[in-house]
């Protein structure tokens, strides 16, 4: 079933490279956020309840609801074209991002540790590197905070593997997800759309050498 | 002793935050560096006591402790004369202070944390503070620094938690779940090598967002350029030694396992990258404050540098650090007077500052001598020793090139430092020059003589601390 879950999010990855629009993102996310509770629910079989309880309110509610909602709002306030406006072809997005999988496959392949779950293990790189690509292909600011935050789903699959030995740094995983994007989102809803109307990168070239 | 520092300086800051009388601002700054003076103490006289279980002031905390304590008075005293200049309203006032006190104070206790979570934590809270000062002027340039501040420390704290997560899986096969540096350092010998690896790299990547190395450094350029000079004083030397802190704490327990050498070449690639990339700018920049970020840079390089070759290597690494910290942040001080005059950072407009503030100019000319290390200053002595331990430790070809670049980055820097104080600028309306009181370059000229007179004639203590430090390495 873990397995099953899994691999739903390394497809939803594929389909994050092809996606052409804002609002589609803003779906994924969501869906990825209700995958890591399942993910969550399953594997952490040994923690304590309340502890779970915690957990599993962070994913469902925090990256399934809240963090999409709140792009969403952003989104409408500041007037953001729904196009995402990618620097490559979308077919090269998809090849790269293949790519980065069969990498992370030959990589935990090569890996011989026997504590390895290597499914869950490949799926945490992906999402982790597919999170940067994204960052540095696409144009428009929010998306990069889109990309961020597919990075944190990454990271919080990874953290799970530890989870049943040192829940302290699953805890502290959450506290990265919700510190960083109440920060990075914070930023952007008070202030950016109201110096910068229609954000992307090209208007972030002020301070250079 | 550090939770009661804690929770008083939380308070401390959340007061200033929401306070809005200038008296009572004062006081508590005032209330608040003698808390810092008082803990600063504490923890020397308790030195490898472990406090509320993660904290432990070990030598390398204490020594860096000791720095920030005194740059961040000199810090603080000068952000008063900088709000006093720029007639700010309560309200940023009230933000800019709140921030500040909880930047040193979160600095403080991420030396001090002897569990590589806990010092993540206080990483984190350090991104918070510093993007509330970078951001002090909200203007559409501070906006664009903070974001990109913010979305760069975001990512590197990110990777230095993956790399957490792959110490712990390391852990794993060594039987324990205890991520204290103590006890990594205990079990170092029995830790998954390949695990570890991923583990120093990811961690390593994470903290040069602070420390200022390849590949992360731009983001700290942005910083201490749009942060008010007093802030950037802080970006510049102990916000990065908060970073050498991370990294040489792993690289400690690195240092008894087999992948020591590997984990050196790795920091002498970006060591020597970072160099070159700084004197890359260092060439080209006109911005002053830039400039004096991009030397920074520079430095950490030849700090890492030293602690890859090893040796002597590792003694010079922490002098170093501990000297640039005090040089550097008189010359950001030293800024906000230039600024003052100039009304711009960029080098075109400044010129015969001699005429204009002798005092300020004189901080400017011995702080320029502090920071490209030439005799007497005490960065000299410590660079003299990184040299000669990347001689002992064979690296000759390094070590050329690297002397190669420093002179050219001493020419760069030189020749913007020279016109400021010499060159007349032309068509500079200086009739409204304002008249800057001697007195406030005084903690400046402190700051400059502690980091030529600790390294031409260190006190026993603090080269018993620096011994201490380093004698988990290997000699």
């Amino acid at each position: 079933m873990i397995n099953v879950l899994l691999i739903v999010l390394l497809i939803s990855l594929l389909y994050l490279s092809i996606a052409n629009r804002l609002l589609t993102y803003i779906k994924i996310l969501a869906f990825q956020g209700v995958i890591l509770f399942g993910v969550a629910l399953i594997e952490l079989s040994e923690i304590n309840t309340v502890n779970l309880v915690l957990i599993l309110l962070e994913t469902i509610i925090v990256k399934a609801i809240l963090v999409p909602v709140f792009i969403k709002y952003i989104i409408k306030r500041n007037n953001i074209t729904r196009e995402m406006e990618p620097f490559i072809p979308n077919f090269v997005s998809l090849i790269i991002v293949t790519i980065i999988i069969v990498i992370t496959i030959l990589l935990s392949n090569s890996i011989t540790d026997t504590h390895l779950e290597k499914i869950s293990f490949i799926v945490a790189l992906s999402t982790l590197f597919t999170g940067l690509f994204i960052i540095g292909t696409r144009k428009k600011v929010i998306t990069h905070v889109m990309g961020y935050l597919v990075i944190e789903n990454g990271v919080f699959i990874l953290s799970l593997a530890v989870g049943n030995e040192m829940p302290l740094l699953v805890n502290l995983g959450i506290m990265l997800d919700i510190f960083a994007s109440v920060l990075i989102l914070g930023i952007f809803v008070n202030k950016i759309g109201d110096v910068l109307k229609d954000v992307d990168v090209d208007q972030l070239r002020n301070l250079k050498d | 002793m550090i939770g009661i520092y804690l929770i008083i300086s939380f308070i401390i800051s959340g007061v200033l935050f929401f306070n809005r009388s200038t008296k009572l601002n004062n006081i508590l700054l005032i209330v608040f560096l003698l808390l810092q003076c008082v803990f600063t103490f504490y923890e020397y006289t308790h030195l490898n006591v472990f406090e509320l279980q993660f904290f432990k002031p070990d030598a390398l905390g204490i020594l860096l402790l000791m720095t920030l304590t005194i740059v961040g008075a000199a810090a603080i005293f000068h952000s008063h004369l900088y709000i006093k200049d720029h007639q700010e309203n309560p309200r940023s006032k009230g933000i800019y202070f709140s921030a500040m006190v909880m930047l040193i104070t979160a600095m403080g206790a991420a030396y001090l944390s002897n569990h590589i979570a806990v010092t993540w934590i206080f990483v984190e809270i350090t991104t918070l503070s510093a993007s509330a000062l970078i951001y002090h002027h909200r203007n559409e340039r501070s906006l664009e620094g903070t974001w990109k501040y913010v979305f760069i420390c975001a990512i590197s704290v990110t990777l230095i938690f993956i790399g957490i997560l792959f110490l712990s899986m390391a852990m794993r096969q060594a039987g324990s779940t205890d991520l204290t540096f103590d006890n990594l350092l205990v079990k170092a010998s029995v830790l998954n090598v390949f695990w570890l690896r991923l583990a120093f790299l990811f961690i390593f990547t994470g903290f040069t967002a602070k420390l200022g190395l390849v590949p992360m450094y731009t983001a700290g350029i942005d910083a201490k350029d749009k942060a008010p000079a007093p802030a950037g004083a802080l970006f510049a030397t102990v916000l990065m030694n908060m970073g050498f802190v991370g990294i040489f704490r792993i690289y400690v327990v690195i240092s008894h396992t087999t992948i020591f050498a590997w984990t050196n070449s790795v920091i002498m690639i970006a060591a020597f990258l970072t160099v070159f990339v700084a004197t890359v700018y260092m060439v080209k920049v006109k911005n002053i404050k830039r400039m004096l970020a991009y030397s920074g840079i520079e430095h950490m390089g030849l700090v890492m540098l030293g602690l890859a070759a090893g040796g002597i290597g590792y003694y010079a690494a922490i002098l170093h650090i501990i000297l640039h910290a005090f040089a550097k942040s008189s010359l950001f001080f030293q800024f906000s007077q230039v600024y003052k005059i100039y009304q711009s950072k960029s080098i075109y407009d400044v010129g015969d500052y001699f005429k204009y503030n002798l005092t300020g100019a004189m901080v400017i000319l011995i702080g320029f001598i502090c920071a490209t290390a030439m005799p007497p200053s005490g960065l000299f002595v410590s660079e003299f020793m990184i040299f000669s331990a990347l001689f002992k430790a064979h690296q000759i070809v390094v070590l050329v090139l690297v002397m190669l670049l420093l002179t050219m980055i001493i020419w760069a820097f030189g020749k913007n430092i020279f016109k400021l104080l010499f060159t007349p600028v032309e068509d500079f309306d200086d009739r409204h020059v304002p008249k800057i009181n001697p007195l406030h370059s005084l903690s400046q000229f402190g700051l400059i003589g502690l980091s030529i007179y600790l390294g031409l004639n260190p006190p026993v203590q603090f080269v018993n601390l620096i011994q201490e430090a380093i004698k988990n390495l290997p000699h």
